[in-house]
């Protein structure tokens, strides 16, 4: 093989891993705005929604096998199912420590987390579930692109429009609607808000609402996409994203996006080009490498829009 | 138009209420003065139903309120303009007004608010892009006063809207509170430390002491009290 045949190789694996790395990019950056979200409004670190995600994975597998629901069917139940869960989850366990020490919320949430999961295990069993195939739209498992040695699948985007058209009705509701105007005002300030006559709390539900549908909807994405559905899929994943809202800067909604970007891009690469074992690795690193040394994210601000 | 009976209130451990009775009486402008940390803005947060009381009553147009959320306080017509002006910084002044008409649902009726406001504040138009924290503490007060507006209240609580002002903004924001009264027909209740301002703007006047209203009485009787004029007028 002569010089250029291989530097063609190296860069048309270079652009595969690429792909793959945006496509993941997107589920983190949907997962991570629902942490920066609810961060935003309640200054909470919502450990749960990791096993929102989790819940959202395997709510569409069960509609899909056990109820024979058409895909596209159970996506959309899913999404609204979720947005409930999430609605929930805040009105049972936030909802009555809102003027209690912060300390309180976050330990709360950490077991809302263990407790889904268990939840999830006792229903679903601990073994790895998976779409079977022949339940999906056919298109899925086919190539939509292919260029010389990379490959697009439809699924990957499939999963690529979602994320951007997700993210774009976000950045409209957050800048364009009444309720989003109230979500930025009450992430300033809460009494202020309250003043005005908004109803906090059902704002509050709105931004849980819209997270968790988000989160839902990234579960049934990875789902599809890793193939692999279980109980604890929403921990590292959700540490995960947590990390790229982090990166982004902590309730900043167009950092996580950015975030979840990036550590995609950085996860695929540093698992092609160092070692796959580094791949969860990766994640951390990066998180840790941005409190160390830019504690507000990449485009936080210590003041400013916290959703 | 709005009474407060026996209202006994605590600001974190702090008793800030100790049996307040207040009445403002509709087309007044009633004021509150007292030294700082007297339980004045508390008195005004517990009638918004932000601070819960302890004991005793509020009532309003003869319902009592005190035990009713404050969004729907602000839908019965009782707005505050809080201390400090708490403008949206990171919001625009055109965002910062639209949330004070959050309740009315009818976008035509927003739009002529929205209207009205800048007619009355024509800087606020000039400046309806920048975020609101851009803009200079008078224009941040009469913003804050704009975005109360907003939400045709019927009784404007009113928290210290002089605090910081230089003595000229003063005057032209204790003119616009007149204003507001005068032809826009609502009540006013003004919490303030700068006593004189107050009460040449008042009909009425309560002195507030340590959670104790200590003193009332008209307001041109209060400016000439020689007890009134020692602590607060100097």
């Amino acid at each position: 093989m002569g010089p250029l045949h291989e530097l063609l190789d190296q860069s048309s694996l270079f652009l595969q891993q690429l792909v793959n790395g945006i496509t993941l990019g997107g589920v983190y950056a949907l997962i991570a705005v629902g942490y920066t979200m609810v961060y935003g409004v309640i200054q909470l670190i919502n450990f749960a929604h990791g096993e929102i995600y989790m819940l959202g994975a395997f709510l569409a597998y069960t509609m899909v096998t056990v109820l024979h629901l058409p895909f596209f069917v159970a996506f959309i139940l899913t999404i609204l199912l979720c947005s409930c869960f999430g609605i929930l989850l805040d009105f049972i366990a936030y909802r009555p420590l809102r003027q209690a020490p912060r300390l309180a919320a976050l330990i709360t949430a950490i077991g809302m987390s263990i407790f889904l999961q268990n939840l999830a295990l006792m229903i679903w069993g601990s073994q790895i579930k998976s779409f079977p195939r022949e339940l999906l739209p056919a298109v899925f498992s086919r190539p939509a692109l292919v260029l010389g040695e990379i490959t697009v699948s439809w699924l990957q985007i499939f999963i690529l429009t979602i994320t951007v058209l997700f993210m774009a009705i976000l950045h409209f509701i957050i800048h364009r609607t009444q309720v989003g105007t109230a979500m930025r005002a009450i992430s300033h300030d809460k009494v202020t808000s309250a003043l005005m006559g908004i109803g906090v709390n059902r704002v509050i539900s709105f931004t849980f609402a819209v997270g968790s549908a988000m989160g839902g909807m990234a579960g049934i994405l990875v789902g599809l996409y890793y193939n692999a559905i279980f109980p604890t899929m929403g921990y590292i994943a959700g540490i995960k994203a947590f990390a790229a809202a982090v990166l982004g800067g902590i309730g900043n909604v167009p950092g996580a996006m950015l975030g979840g970007g990036v550590l995609g891009i950085a996860e695929v690469l540093g698992a092609g080009y160092i070692s796959s074992e580094y791949r969860d690795g990766i994640s951390y690193a990066v998180m840790i490498a941005v409190i160390l040394f830019k504690p507000s994210g990449l485009i936080g601000k210590p003041t400013g829009d916290k959703v | 138009m709005l009474r407060l009976e026996g209202v006994h209130a605590y600001y974190g451990r702090i008793h800030a209420l100790k049996g307040v009775s207040l009445e403002v009486r509709e087309g007044h402008i009633c004021c509150l003065i007292g030294a700082n940390g007297a339980g004045k803005s508390t008195t005004l947060m517990t009638i918004s139903g932000i601070t819960p009381i302890a004991s005793g009553t509020v009532t309003y147009q003869g319902q009592p309120i005190h035990r009713v959320s404050p969004e729907e306080i602000v839908r019965r017509g009782i707005v505050q303009v809080p201390e400090g002006r708490r403008i949206f910084p990171n919001l625009t002044v055109q965002e910062n007004l639209m949330l004070g008409a959050y309740l009315q649902r009818d976008k035509a009726e927003k739009l002529s608010a929205l209207e009205r406001s800048f007619s009355m504040f024509p800087i606020l138009r000039e400046r309806r892009r920048q975020p609101g924290g851009t803009l200079s503490g008078g224009e941040q007060q009469m913003l804050a006063i704009a975005r109360a507006l907003m939400g045709t209240p019927r009784l404007l609580l009113l928290d210290e809207p002089s605090l910081g002002l230089a003595p000229l903004i003063v005057e032209r924001i204790m003119g616009i509170i007149r204003q507001i009264r005068d032809e826009r027909g609502a009540t006013i209740l003004l919490v303030e430390q700068n006593a004189q301002a107050a009460l040449d703007l008042s009909d009425y006047g309560y002195v507030i002491e340590t959670g104790e209203v200590v003193q009332e009485d008209s307001a041109r009787r209060l400016l000439e009290d020689p007890r009134v004029r020692e602590a607060y007028l100097g």
